[in-house]
């Protein structure tokens, strides 16, 4: 059986949401890899929610809002904007390879985009292998 | 042992020391705890051996106080003991409370630190291949020394924890407080912080917080700092908005940001997520390049982040093996 990666994906509702419902209205064929969690705004997205994700056991965390400019609150994915390249740095400490957690802004009109960016995002993932850190957790309990 | 004193022991698991002076910082007051209480086991300071420990009853000990992280077999097995010979144990300073420095090893690996420690460390013997084995043969015989783990553990990985003191070390009126409610017999709800504040240090902070935004962030020593203005708001990083306070703001008040040694805030899943959406909220820019120059002035970032607390983070050790 091959490598099917779990994805879990932030969606800011005004834009990335709309954007990923429009997939789907849309017919458009895509990975089913990824599991939807829709929030209000990407600034939202609390770091620990990323993280939270890897260490419970997802393979990739899809982080999407408002093209820079378009927030619905103004400078909401501004923020997003500034945490990640941040949160990515200290993710690969932990050993964590960049391709696992992505950034991508997806307005309401494109649903091409979005369901690209999830089969891009999923190839990736399937040619990286699963997600070491629940391996690890797991390998401590039998070390003691 | 028919006694009215109270039955006490210390002890270090891997520490550096710090938090047995702090206990002896109490100055005289130590002498009415000693007055108050058999103290039955404290490495550094009494001459208690492990098997006096063991061949006590179950809960003999009225109360343990555990300073330190488990590294190794050593640490687990002494954890474990005293727990049970202990009707309360406390996990005592950073890192038994949250892992501490020493768990700033696991964003390291096993292998890389013995290579480095026994086989690449520039101080060491030309040539020398000599790494240390749990188990070896000397003439004959077989000696032991404790399994160094793979990882840091915090104590309430390894066994349950009635009380936790924070502090690298703990503030020495805090120690003064746990010790005179331990001797008063005022003990608070199981599995609570006690000697600590339930608000953010930045709370206890006098530095004045105003909505300042930067292009650059700074080391201490890069930058004179202006003695009455937030630090983080000054570019130099800071662990205030996560971190319990308690401890009287002695560092900033000093101006040496907040290390953020006395644990995270309730609520505060992760000290170092949480951490880094506080210090990027200060960045004043839009343009994803301008982003990163600024933020590669944060070398090291995830080791200031998670400074005491890698052990009780939720990815709790990087992966690398």
């Amino acid at each position: 059986m091959t490598f099917e990666p779990k994805i879990v994906g932030f969606l800011c509702n005004w834009c990335s949401y709309s954007g990923a419902d429009l997939a789907g209205t849309s017919r458009i064929h895509y990975a089913p890899n990824v599991r939807v969690i829709r929030v209000m705004c990407s600034a939202r997205i609390d770091p620990t929610f990323v993280i939270k994700a890897l260490a419970d056991g997802a393979d990739g965390v899809l982080v999407c809002g408002c093209h820079p400019g378009d927030c619905h609150y103004s400078e909401g994915n501004y923020k997003t904007m500034r945490r990640m390249p941040l949160l990515k740095r200290m993710l690969a400490d932990f050993g964590i390879e960049e391709e696992r957690v992505r950034l991508e802004w997806v307005s309401a009109s494109e649903g091409m985009r979005f369901a690209d960016i999830v089969d891009d995002m999923t190839e990736r993932l399937r040619a990286l292998g699963p997600s070491p850190v629940k391996m690890a957790l797991a390998g401590d309990a039998v070390e003691r | 042992m028919a006694t009215d004193k109270l039955q006490i022991a210390l002890y270090w698991g891997a520490a550096c020391g710090g938090c047995d002076v702090a206990v002896l910082d109490t100055d005289e007051f130590i002498l009415d705890v000693a007055a108050a209480a058999d103290i039955r086991l404290w490495p550094i300071a009494v001459d208690g051996k492990y098997a006096d420990v063991e061949a006590m009853e179950d809960g003999e000990l009225d109360l343990t106080i555990y300073n330190g992280a488990v590294r190794n077999s050593e640490n687990e097995h002494i954890a474990k003991l005293l727990r049970a010979k202990s009707k309360l144990l406390v996990a005592f300073g950073s890192c038994a409370h949250i892992g501490g420095i020493p768990g700033l090893a696991n964003l390291t690996s096993r292998d890389e630190i013995l290579t480095t420690a026994y086989l690449e460390n520039p101080s060491l013997e030309r040539g020398s291949k000599t790494l240390p084995l749990p188990e070896s043969g000397v003439n004959g015989s077989t000696l032991t020394i404790p399994s160094f783990y793979r990882r840091v553990y915090k104590l309430d990985d390894i066994v349950p924890v009635d009380y936790y003191v924070p502090g690298c070390p703990p503030a020495f009126d805090q120690v003064k407080a746990v010790l005179q409610a331990v001797v008063a017999g005022e003990l608070p709800a199981p599995g609570s912080v006690v000697g600590a504040s339930e608000r953010a240090l930045c709370d206890d902070c006098p530095r004045v917080k105003s909505e300042k935004r930067i292009k650059h962030f700074y080391r201490p020593w890069q930058i004179m700092a202006d003695p009455d203005a937030c630090l983080l708001e000054q570019g130099i990083l800071c662990a205030g908005p996560v971190t319990r306070g308690g401890c009287g703001a002695r560092c900033p008040s000093s101006s040496i940001p907040c290390r953020g040694c006395y644990g995270p805030l309730d609520g505060v899943v992760d000290m170092g997520a949480k951490l880094l959406s506080a210090v990027v909220s200060v960045i004043d820019s839009t343009d994803p390049e301008e982003i990163e120059r600024i933020i590669d002035g944060l070398p090291d970032f995830t080791g200031f982040a998670y400074r005491f607390s890698a052990p009780s983070s939720l990815l709790q050790r990087s992966v690398r093996q």
